[in-house]
């Protein structure tokens, strides 16, 4: 039934070589510290030791006078402009709360000034000599300190702009309804509450923060950058440092990973002052300690979901309420908190009445930000925690609770146009969605129906299966915008511009695919330019899922445009109508079985008759955000002697449309699903009283390895989504949103205790077997 | 002071500071594809192999570099001749950003060069110093094991 509109691909849905993976293998290049210029200057930041105070004086002096050091950057001598370094469409839905630098500090780890030196050693012990004096202000520790009547204030400046209500410490403030849930809960035969807290966590790309600032020939500022968003850096950039945005190019090369992290725009404003004040490059790179202290994570969240339902396990009623710590600045904080809401709730769309509402507040904490998942990781935590408790309240297999209740193709939910990217939303009906059958396959392929309830021990060891659903989406309707430019050469290759941002995701690599598809051409005739300002047309970069669905529907496009070109030059060459003419194998085809080579119809387009250069941009604006859909089961053990858990089995069931290469987006699953079993089990950024990071490195902070590993199935089911670039949809986030949930209720089944704050570590389960 | 070493097969002279790790005089000799991700010994990034064993070169001080013999991934192949490991890593989609790849090829090709034909807990085991955050290991196990299979087959 999936492939009622789908035709035979030739390049689509092979598992080709990435384009870029020639390069990465043998150690070229590629990375922005790779680029030995000379002359280059290295940067060094100076971070607060305290959580809030104010700066009553940077004493550069001695720094100054000594001999390497080019520049000193303090608030004294730089930009005062309020920005914020969240790198989303404009205007940015984020507050304009942050300033190079300022008096203030507000984390430890907040600016405070910088040095450029002629070497990281010299950098490093000038900022030993810079004087501070601070004035130790009272600082907020946590969401419940945020809250107090009285508490400190994290931004009391006058130029801030977009906060909710900065007084009280709130960033964002959401609260939508859908009917009358009080009534629906009144209705209901059951009711189940239920509360889960989220904790600090980070990305931790193996590639930390990194940019290369130069001047050009022409002494334009080049920023070659490890971002998710160069469109945005040159814009942000160019009004955080008031220089014409003309005179900026942002360059992303190869990037080493980036999971939002780089959605934000931390350095290039620093690095691109050096650059403009010296004349020569400036490399600014953090350290790992740099990097957990100073760069972003994952907004904490207490969420607390209310379910309602009839008897025969009909929902009735769904509420949300979300309380998320932005840390000390309020980038992606509406956001986050809105996504918390909009990528979760829409998957129940059985309930008549549904109320989401929630705040994200201040405190004197590291900065939160985009973090793949975006919310929906916090949210379905406690939304498929109360599934599970509803199922054992009704005493319906918790499958057929699911099942009686997510969406399905042909309907819509209220959610999608009340809620959308911290504004209203855009309404949408499911055209593509294969969940029931990812939920039939998943429960095969973990044993559900033999290993649920069984309690299997093996001496201390105890096993449970548990299982979660969940959906994401494919972009942001109706403000992403995505181009691309697609021009011909007399070989019968092509080159694709593209500005969409490939962190590693093999996006280049789709997206080619995609264009050869359409052209008619094996994959090395597409020769792909990606993410430079200067060069590649605009796109937003890569966050919201929106590449393979908004980047590849413009190039789609773009592809076709060229195509009505090719046949036109083609029918003149062969005499026939253009309009019965086909491409395919390099060459336009007639019916008759006549063919003219690609190179043939460039030449002739070229050099011959009518000239013109064959090629065409397209841009694409989503109006709708396609879900992909996704069923999680898990096999956990839980040794009930120690508390640890360990993963033995996971089996991922994913609708993400047409699969444009089959490995690629296991790869994204398998990535995203180790990161969020690491998020479940071990990770979490430890805090000090004073709000300092006491595990600042990967030694101390625990990701997994290759032995932490378990056995992980992806299993693609076939689906075709018609309005996504030749059937696809988005996989790059939803894969992080189902252990913690799914590891949570296999626990529940393994042992009879209910975690419900993240991580599950082994002092947190025994203490939960302990006292149940 | 001045330390001499081969490098994939090619001996270098390079003036260092007594200060410095293998990692730094590596990238500043040129040698890119080793990579910084921590320089505390925790990622695995800047694993080249060491007289024959994979080692974190940023935990060993240059001038303990003296005399030794050297291999980083520009050493293995080439865009033209690919090893077999760069191959399968194309393959089996092991590479996604690539950031971890080099040293994780450099740690597999340890691996294989004492145990052609290891179990996969045996690749795990000598990969676990290397982090990846993308492709969630899967593939580059994967990748690992399809490479050593080729390799034994291309050996007969």
């Amino acid at each position: 039934m999936s492939d009622r509109s789908r035709r035979e691909y030739a390049v689509v849905g092979k598992n080709e070589r990435k384009v870029d993976g020639v390069g990465l293998v043998t150690g070229r290049p590629k990375f922005v510290a790779d680029l030995d210029l000379p002359e280059t200057l290295h940067v060094k930041i100076l971070g607060s030791p305290h959580a809030h105070a104010r700066i009553v004086e940077v004493d550069a002096h001695e720094a100054e006078a000594m001999e390497g050091v080019a520049c000193v950057l303090t608030y004294e001598n730089t930009p005062s402009t309020r920005h914020t370094t969240a790198g989303q469409g404009f205007p940015e839905p984020s507050p304009y709360d942050t300033r190079m630098f300022d008096t203030k500090v507000r984390f430890v780890g907040d600016r405070v000034a910088a040095v450029a030196a002629t070497s990281e050693r010299i950098a490093e012990e000038a900022i030993a000599k810079l004087h501070v004096r601070y004035e130790e202000l009272p600082a907020v520790l946590s969401i419940d300190d945020a809250r107090r009547d009285g508490a400190p204030v994290v931004h009391d400046e006058e130029d801030a702009t977009g906060i909710y209500d900065a007084k009280r410490n709130i960033v964002a403030d959401v609260d939508i309804d859908v009917g009358d849930v009080e009534a629906g809960f009144l209705a209901s035969d059951v009711v189940v509450e239920t509360v889960c807290e989220t904790q600090y966590a980070q990305h931790t790309p193996i590639e930390t923060h990194v940019v290369l600032a130069y001047l050009d020939s022409d002494a334009r500022l080049v920023l070659r950058t490890s971002t998710q968003v160069p469109f945005h850096v040159r814009r942000i950039v160019s009004y955080t440092l008031g220089l014409p945005l003309h005179r900026i190019r942002v360059i992303k090369p190869r990037v080493g990973g980036g999971f939002g992290t780089k959605q934000e725009v931390l350095l290039e404003d620093i690095a691109g002052l050096v650059a403009l004040r010296t004349g020569r490059p400036a490399l600014l790179s953090l350290t790992r300690a740099e990097e957990f202290i100073a760069a972003r994570t994952r907004h904490p969240m207490r969420a607390r979901v209310k379910l309602g339902a009839m008897s025969d396990g009909t929902l009735r009623a769904v509420e949300m309420e979300a309380i998320s710590n932005t840390g000390a600045y309020g980038a992606h904080g509406l956001t986050v908190l809105a996504n918390t809401g909009s990528k979760t709730l829409p998957l129940y769309n059985k309930a008549p009445d549904a109320h989401f509402f929630g705040q994200a507040v201040y405190t004197n904490l590291p900065v939160a930000g985009a973090y793949r998942g975006y919310g929906a990781t916090q949210g379905y935590f406690p939304l498929e925690t109360a599934m599970d408790e509803l199922a054992e309240r009704l005493a319906i297999d918790p499958i057929e609770l699911r099942r009686r209740n997510h969406i399905r193709v042909g309907e819509t939910s209220p959610i999608f146009q009340k809620l959308g990217e911290g504004r209203e939303g855009v309404s949408q009906t499911i055209k593509s969605c294969e969940l029931a059958r990812c939920i039939e396959v998943g429960a095969e392929r973990i044993g559900w129906s033999e290993k649920r309830g069984r309690r299997e021990r093996r001496g201390p060891w105890v096993h449970g299966v548990g299982m979660s659903i969940m959906m994401q989406g494919s972009g942001i309707p109706e403000i992403d915008m995505a181009a691309a430019t697609i021009k011909m050469n007399e070989d019968g290759s092509f080159n694709l511009l593209i500005g969409a941002t490939d962190l590693g995701t093999g996006s280049d690599t789709i997206l080619a695919q995609m264009a050869a598809e359409v052209l008619g051409v094996t994959l090395e005739k597409i020769v792909v330019t990606s993410s430079d300002t200067d060069t590649t047309p605009f796109d937003v970069g890569a966050y919201a899922s929106s590449t393979t669905y908004v980047s590849g529907n413009a190039v789609v496009e773009a592809a076709a445009k060229v195509k009505e070109q090719i046949l036109s030059v083609a029918g003149a060459l062969l005499g026939v109508d253009p309009g019965v003419l086909d491409l395919g194998e390099g060459a336009v085809i007639a019916p008759n079985g006549e063919h003219v080579g690609l190179d043939r119809v460039c030449h002739r387009a070229m050099y011959e008759s009518n000239q013109f250069q064959i090629g065409a941009t397209a841009s694409f604006v989503p109006t709708e955000s396609p879900p992909p859909f996704l069923a999680n089961f898990a096999e956990v053990a839980v040794d009930t002697e120690t508390g640890l858990v360990k993963v033995v089995h996971y089996v991922a069931a994913v609708d993400c449309g047409v699969a444009v290469h089959p490995k690629l987006a296991e790869g994204q699953m398998e990535g995203s699903i180790v990161n969020g079993i690491g998020y479940a089990l071990t990770e979490e950024m430890l805090l000090s009283s004073r709000g300092r990071v006491r595990n600042p490195s990967l030694f101390d902070y625990k990701i997994p390895g290759a032995l932490d590993v378990p056995k992980i199935d992806i299993v693609l089911v076939d689906s075709y989504e018609p309005t996504g670039p030749l059937g696809a949809k988005s996989i790059g986030e939803i894969g992080i949103n189902g252990p913690i949930p799914t590891i949570a209720n296999a626990i529940y089944d393994a042992v009879g205790v209910r975690l419900k704050t993240t991580p599950f570590t082994s002092e947190r389960v025994l203490a939960a077997i302990e006292a149940a | 002071m001045t330390i001499s070493f081969s490098i994939n097969g090619e001996r270098r002279t390079v003036r260092i500071e007594a200060h410095e790790s293998l990692l730094d005089v590596l990238r500043r000799e040129g040698f890119v594809g080793v990579k910084v991700g921590c320089h505390t010994g925790d990622c695995g990034a800047c694993a080249v192999l060491f007289n024959g064993r994979a080692v974190n070169s940023c935990l060993v001080l240059a001038a303990k570099a003296d005399g030794a013999e050297i291999l980083t991934v520009e050493g293995l192949g080439t865009g033209d001749r690919l090893h077999p490991l760069q191959e399968a890593f194309l393959d089996e989609g092991g590479v996604q950003c690539g950031y971890c790849t080099p040293g994780m090829i450099i740690s597999a090709y340890g691996l294989l060069s004492r145990n052609p034909n290891p179990t996969e807990e045996e690749i795990r085991e000598a990969i676990s110093g290397n982090l990846c955050r993308c492709t969630g290991y899967v593939k580059q196990i994967r990748a690992i094991q399809t490479a050593a299979e080729r390799m034994r087959s291309g050996d007969e």
